[in-house]
């Protein structure tokens, strides 16, 4: 059987299992919502230095929070694995005569459906709280940061969910990897006056690329270069593919 | 053809632990084989191997006159698999879940339904097709893992520990379903079970396995044969004196001595219990209790292990497992 098929099927259970789950529908944008409403219109009123001219707070927030929902909701993707695994359904797929390079494929896509679907909701709603977007077309091409933003951390997460026996380390997993991706990233302050060894591990950080770009397309300005970002963020969805791939075809049931 | 071939099969874990050590084994097309042994015999460890799923340390095994080890997906499009712990989405439905196997099996649209309908009628869950799995019991989902392991239409069809943590009446209905799909499918089908009866009732022919290795392997009837006769069980006072005393005895076959009590096969055994009383309370031996039977797999299990296969401890591991399943085939 042709690997692409594999890659639909497999895609097709995860966006019927997406579809159906209303409460992590739900729960994917509440967060980012009361994000944007509580942090973003508390700090809207005060002087904030280093945003770009004419920018609110919340101007300046909206995209990082974008990234924020895309980096939460692919990591579990990509995690949920471990959920698979667990409940004996991953013995189900593993024993089928399809490739394991397809099973991995297959749920990148899926992670990066469902996270374009929740990344334009956030933004919809960034808009009817005010966010101004100056360039119509940089928001459509900010779809290429969100793609690359999914794929990176559900390739991510699949590399961690094959390296682990059970859902034990998902609570590590969130205080130590993600929890310090998001803060790190720019997305809740700007990076021009951070102290140098809290810029150098925002630089380090993938997602900085990921808010940085996104925040360039959307409202039109940024601290770096936006191809450079956009580069450094192929890069590395490229190489997460590459190592979920490794790792996944490495595991046993 | 033999459905299954496997020559001098060996799976050693890190530590040292070797699992299976050296079996050797011929499924004919269309048998009920049973592996029967205790939990760690190396049952579920044998199927993993056959199925592709874990690479034998070494020794050959081949399943459908194919190697595992050279073409796995061969092998894999050819076996059905019922793995010990249920391995069904729950957030899908039933129909949804069999849908998915077909399609990853590569079958086209119209054969997938024609197929779909068919093992739904074979395990008669047809009327509950369209619910959402985590609303069946656990009957049900057994019924419907085996439905799933038959939709791509299998030769071989493996069913680790099929009744695990069913009771009695789903039992039952499971091992009826097993009986009508071997011979409605003319499927092969290769079973392990920890439970005597289920091997005595369902099998055309068991090996015994334990700590690795097959200790013996014959049609129940057989197996049951070679103890000699009917089991006698006394529970004595004195039981090292009470089996050497049977031994004397003409006839007496199979003597064991557990703990309190002696068992003894011999031919028509009903009509020399007198005898066998007498002899005792001549030897100055307190009876405290009689007991006749016809031997059973659980007898023979004895004789070749030296122990119940129910006193086997099982371990932590294990007990986690048991809840687990417990809990999810609520």
């Amino acid at each position: 059987m042709s690997g692409i098929t594999a890659v639909y099927i497999i895609w097709l259970r995860e966006m019927k299992k997406y579809i159906r789950n209303k409460s992590r529908l739900v729960g994917n944008l509440a967060m980012p919502f009361f994000f944007l409403a509580f942090l973003g219109m508390g700090f809207n009123s005060l002087n904030i230095p280093g945003l770009p001219a004419g920018a609110s707070y919340l101007d300046f927030l909206a995209p990082g929070i974008v990234a924020m929902g895309l980096l939460f909701s692919s990591m579990f993707a990509g995690v949920s694995i471990l959920w698979d695994r667990q409940f004996g359904f991953l013995k189900e797929i593993m024993v089928a005569p399809v490739s394991r390079t397809s099973i991995v494929i297959g749920r990148i896509f899926a992670g990066m459906t469902s996270g374009i679907i929740q990344a334009l909701l956030i933004l919809a709603i960034s808009i009817l709280m005010g966010v101004r977007i100056p360039n119509p077309l940089g928001l459509l091409a900010s779809v290429i940061f969100i793609v690359l933003i999914a794929i990176s951390f559900v390739g991510l997460g699949i590399s961690l969910a094959s390296k682990m026996e059970d859902m034990h380390g998902f609570q590590l997993i969130m205080n130590f990897l993600i929890m310090p991706t998001f803060l790190l990233s720019g997305a809740l302050f700007p990076l021009d006056r951070l102290p140098g060894w809290l810029a150098a591990l925002a630089y380090i950080d993938p997602l900085t690329y990921g808010v940085d770009g996104l925040r360039a397309l959307i409202t039109g300005a940024s601290h770096l270069p936006v191809m450079l970002d956009f580069v450094i963020l192929a890069g590395f969805s490229l190489a997460m593919i590459g190592l979920a791939t490794y790792l996944f075809n490495k595991t046993e049931v | 053809m033999n459905a299954i071939e496997a020559g001098n099969l060996r799976k050693e874990f890190k530590g040292g632990i070797k699992a299976v050590d050296g079996i050797d084994l011929e499924v004919k097309e269309g048998e009920i084989f049973g592996l029967l042994g205790p939990n760690g015999a190396g049952k579920t460890t044998t199927i993993r191997m056959l199925a592709t799923m874990t690479k034998p340390t070494s020794g050959t095994a081949k399943v459908c006159g194919t190697d595992v080890t050279k073409d796995s997906d061969a092998v894999r499009r050819c076996i059905g698999i019922v793995f010990q712990d249920p391995a069904l989405d729950d957030q899908l439905t039933g129909r949804e879940n069999l849908d998915f196997h077909a399609r990853m099996y590569g079958m086209p649209k119209k054969e997938r339904e024609e197929r779909i309908a068919e093992v739904l009628k074979l395990v008669e869950l047809g009327d509950r097709a369209n619910d959402l799995v985590e609303k069946y019991s656990g009957g049900m989902k057994r019924r419907l893992e085996i439905a799933r392991g038959l939709m791509h239409r299998p030769m071989v069809l493996f069913l680790d520990e099929p009744t695990l943590g069913l009771d009695a009446q789903t039992r039952r209905v499971i091992w009826d379903h097993i009986e009508k799909l071997n011979k409605k499918e003319k499927v092969t089908i290769i079973l392990t079970t920890h439970y005597m009866d289920e091997a005595d009732y369902l099998c055309g022919r068991v090996a015994i396995i334990d700590h690795g290795k097959i200790l013996s392997m014959d049609t129940p009837g057989n197996l049951k044969n070679s103890m000699g006769g009917d089991v006698v069980t006394l529970r004595v006072d004195n039981a090292s004196k009470m089996a050497s005393l049977a031994k004397s005895m003409k006839g007496a076959a199979n003597v064991k001595q557990h703990d309190s009590s002696v068992s003894v096969a011999m031919a028509n055994a009903g009509s020399r219990i007198p005898e066998l009383l007498k002899s005792a309370e001549r030897a100055g031996i307190r009876v405290d209790s009689v007991d006749l039977h016809k031997p059973t797999l659980e007898d023979v299990f004895i004789h070749f292990t030296g122990k119940h296969i129910r006193d086997q401890e099982a371990g932590a591991g294990d007990r986690f497992r048991e809840r687990m399943r417990a809990r999810s085939r609520r």
